[in-house]
């Protein structure tokens, strides 16, 4: 796992209260987890604007599957 | 037939976040009813794009930051004498409650809460209302009558606007007269992209009408707060939700 996508999962685990730090992985496929909620996913919207100044809106979250999906999405859009 | 109780002839209507979504359609339909408008937005682009869709002549816009304490008196002193005022600038920001920064709060609270009691605290003390004038406050059911995850920031602003405007009604009171509309979702820019339309439709279905409301159906609310048809409301909230709020 290279350093940024370890960053980038305790940023993401961090808007979570109760799921184990270790069901967070580039593969997790996180609209599944049971504590993911719409007022989670504005968290992570908000994180990625303040620690990356990415934008990411509704729609992007919800294509995204897994943890790298949104990862991958937020590195392409820095760099744009 | 000319009989129309909500007609807005010779009456002369400040519009406050007029360049889009419900200001706009507000400054269209008392256009049509007769009103002269005075337009103000931050957004000098879209106010012109509005000034061009009214009816009838005379209009102005004024480009103003409702923010700034010197855009206020610069508005205040270019305006002309008013029958109505509708106060409907705003903005929101969907937060939890553990992100909320100091810098998002005070935007909020400064475009939603602070702007509106400024600038009709000018326009009381410059003397700008004519007699039984009408003061219309965009406010919404959201921190008024419902919450929603994300909303605190928007909810405590609008909350506050709700109290304000019943403390103007109660002072203004039999001079002039000042009313708050209550819409649920309307269909314009405010929300931003935050939500995704998956999210969207399953939020209509909280909705009995089974839609959001279009700036048009809270723009002919207005208008009846404008219009002489109302001279015995005062202080009343006007919610226009669809339904939302039967729950
Ligand atoms: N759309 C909804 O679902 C909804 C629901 C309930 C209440 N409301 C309220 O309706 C009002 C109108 O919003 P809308 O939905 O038409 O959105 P909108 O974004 O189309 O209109 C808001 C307007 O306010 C202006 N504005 C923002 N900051 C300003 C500033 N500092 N100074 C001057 N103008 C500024 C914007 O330029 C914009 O034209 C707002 O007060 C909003 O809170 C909207």
């Amino acid at each position: 796992m290279n350093m940024e996508i370890k960053e980038f999962i305790e940023h993401f685990a961090e808007q979570f209260d109760e799921t184990d730090i270790s069901e967070f992985k580039p593969e997790t496929v996180f609209h599944d987890l049971e504590e993911y909620t719409s007022l989670i996913a504005l968290s992570i919207i908000l994180m990625v604007d303040e620690e990356y100044s990415v934008t990411i809106d509704g729609n992007e979250m919800k294509s995204c599957v897994t943890i790298e999906d949104l990862f991958n999405l937020v590195q392409k859009k820095a760099e744009q | 037939m000319s009989y129309n109780p909500f007609s807005l002839e010779g009456k002369t209507i400040l519009v406050t976040g007029a360049a889009g979504g419900i200001g706009r359609a507000t400054s269209i339909e008392c256009a049509k009813l007769g009103a002269k408008l005075v337009l103000t937005d931050i957004n000098e682009t879209g106010l012109t794009e509005t000034k061009a869709l009214l009816e009838g002549e005379g209009h102005e816009c004024v480009s103003a930051d409702l923010t700034s304490q010197e855009a206020l008196d610069d508005l205040v002193n270019s305006l002309p004498m008013l029958d109505g005022f509708v106060s409907n600038a705003g903005v929101t920001k969907p937060t939890p409650v553990k992100m909320i920064s100091k810098e998002a709060l005070e935007r909020i609270m400064s475009i939603n809460t602070y702007g509106p009691i400024y600038l009709t605290q000018r326009l009381l003390k410059k003397k700008k209302f004519n007699a039984n004038a009408s003061l219309v406050f965009t406010v919404s059911i959201g921190g008024v009558y419902t919450t929603a995850p994300g909303n605190a920031m928007y909810g405590a602003s609008k909350g506050a606007l709700q109290v304000f405007v019943r403390n103007v009604a109660l002072e203004g009171a039999p001079r002039i007269r000042c009313n708050s509309v209550n819409p649920g979702m309307v269909n314009t820019n405010l929300a931003g992209r935050a939500y995704s339309d998956d999210d969207k439709a399953k939020d209509m279905e909280t909705y009995p009408m089974k839609r959001y409301g279009e700036p048009r159906d809270v723009a002919l609310a207005i208008v009846y707060l404008l219009s002489d048809a109302s001279s015995w409301v005062t202080g009343h909230s006007l919610i226009i939700d669809g339904g939302k709020t039967l729950y």
